[in-house]
């Protein structure tokens, strides 16, 4: 269910690193849990994100939650798809509902990040 | 946190749970939206064993309600319910509840969870007459029935009469599977349905009797995220969100459950020197008209100047945008229905919708 390949925040985010490309969204886990989704709002592109500080938010129909940069960079495209259709978060975490591609700085952030086995550990603990 | 007789059945049930007004209820079981749905389109069962109940028997029950009640008590006959509320000397609002009148001797008031122990010591410290107060809440469990498909499906279960012949606002005691119920037509979802009290011993009888046929009705176990939003819909306030003791029922739109003429209440002086001064705060419907969801406590502006406060906001499952009622000041909205929501710092458009939004 958690893919090997990402790597993740405690606050639910993946990164998907490409090059000095990385895309962000939010686990399977973190979509179950928040469930039905019915608003995204992000940032434009051209917006420096700073790791671990907010860049977006997503709504569900009971309440906002904020969203985390996993990465320091340049925003270099937006899911415009996500305004109209939110809903594809929930459908599909992983591909179809990413949020940004960022253009990273500093390669060794992610080593900072989880990776699948401890993401898999923490959302236990989270749960027990 | 207290958990109501039905506890391990939501359990069973998978419910999400969440704390509301001191106790442990299911949020949701499936998902807030197809639970929304489902009651809209066929039936939805909701636990709301939470509610509190108190009885009020003996000589003089009839002229106590009274002098509490904004709504005249007065006309209620056997078998039927009341909504009012009861207000302080200052004219805010303590609750919001229903009456039942079962005779003139005899009442069920029926009150907001959070509100029990408060409501309890104002009504105790204002008895001056020889009817019994007892607060029944901890053996008493409520289980609703709502949504279109409501009176097919109990009517099964109910031998002994026709539910459809239960009007608005009324009710019977009877029996429902074999299990002695309060059955009252009344409901927090806009649509037709019934709320079912019964002991608290048997409210896993009744909702396992129930379950089935909402399940096969294509209903579904409805949890508190779901009946907010439906509340929303129909338009109707939740008290602790909407208004509170500092509010008046003026400022809420609730003024016609305020009856002044020939009777006494408390906060009757100063709800009338209150629409005398004329009412500087009122209640609005409005409707996003971007994708951006308003929320309790966001500032509502217009033509740049802020008029007032969101009290509830969220997504309507049933009109696919995003709703809420504020409070805002009462001479500024006459012309112009047009008003924007601050979120996040950012202005989002809104219009004044008429209330219910369905």
């Amino acid at each position: 269910m958690i893919p090997q390949e990402l790597k993740y925040m405690e606050s639910h985010e993946w990164a998907k690193q490409e090059d000095d490309i990385v895309t962000i969204g939010i686990s399977d886990y973190a979509q179950s849990e928040i469930q039905d989704i019915v608003y995204v709002e992000l940032p434009e592109v051209g917006t420096e994100l700073t790791q671990k500080t907010e860049f977006g938010v997503i709504e569900s129909v009971k309440a906002a939650f904020d969203l985390y940069a996993p990465v320091s960079g340049e925003v270099i495209e937006v899911n415009e798809s996500l305004l109209d259709a939110p809903e594809q978060v929930n459908e599909s975490p992983y591909d179809d509902g990413w949020f940004l591609k960022i253009r990273i700085t500093d390669p060794s952030e992610l080593d900072a990040l989880l990776d699948a086995d401890s993401y898999q550990a923490h959302i236990e603990a989270e749960h027990a | 946190m207290k958990r109501t007789p039905l506890y391990q059945v939501h359990k069973t049930c998978n419910a999400k749970f969440t704390e509301f007004g001191g106790w442990e209820m299911p949020l949701q079981y499936t998902s807030i939206v197809k639970e929304h749905l489902a009651v809209r389109a066929t039936v939805g069962l909701f636990d709301l064993s939470h509610m509190g109940e108190f009885e009020v028997r003996g000589p003089g029950a009839n002229a106590f309600v009274q002098k509490l009640s904004t709504n005249d008590v007065g006309r209620l006959t056997d078998g039927r319910v009341l909504y009012t509320l009861f207000c302080n000397e200052a004219g805010g609002i303590i609750d919001d509840l229903l009456i039942y009148r079962y005779t003139d001797n005899r009442y069920m008031l029926v009150v907001n969870a959070a509100n029990i122990e408060k409501d309890l010591a104002w009504i105790r410290s204002h008895n001056d007459t020889d009817a019994k107060i007892k607060d029944v809440s901890e053996d008493t469990a409520l289980i609703a029935l709502q949504g279109p498909k409501a009176i097919d499906i109990l009517n099964p279960f109910v031998p002994e009469l026709d539910v459809s012949e239960i009007s608005f606002f009324r009710f019977v005691v009877g029996e429902v599977a074999g299990i002695r119920t309060v059955i009252s037509r009344t409901g927090y979802t806009g649509e037709i349905g019934f709320e079912l009290y019964v002991d608290a011993n048997n409210a896993e009888n009744l909702w396992e009797a129930l379950y089935p046929a909402v399940i096969e009705t294509e209903g579904q176990p409805v949890g508190l995220g779901a009946r907010d939003t439906l509340r929303l819909e129909a338009g109707l306030r939740l008290y602790g969100v909407d208004m509170n003791d500092d509010t008046n029922p003026y400022q809420v739109g609730l003024g016609k459950f305020v009856k002044s003429k020939n009777r006494q209440f408390i906060g009757k002086n100063a709800l009338l020197r209150e629409r005398k001064k004329g009412i500087t705060k009122q209640m609005i419907g409005f409707q996003m008209l971007d994708r951006a969801v308003a929320r309790t406590g966001y500032a509502v502006y217009q033509d740049g100047e802020q008029i007032g406060e969101v009290t509830s906001g969220a997504p309507s499952p049933t009109l696919k945008c995003n709703i809420g009622f504020a409070i805002v000041t009462s001479q500024t909205i006459s012309e112009n229905n047009r008003i924007d929501v601050e979120i996040r710092s950012r202005m989002h458009p809104a219009k004044i919708v008429t209330v219910p939004f369905i």
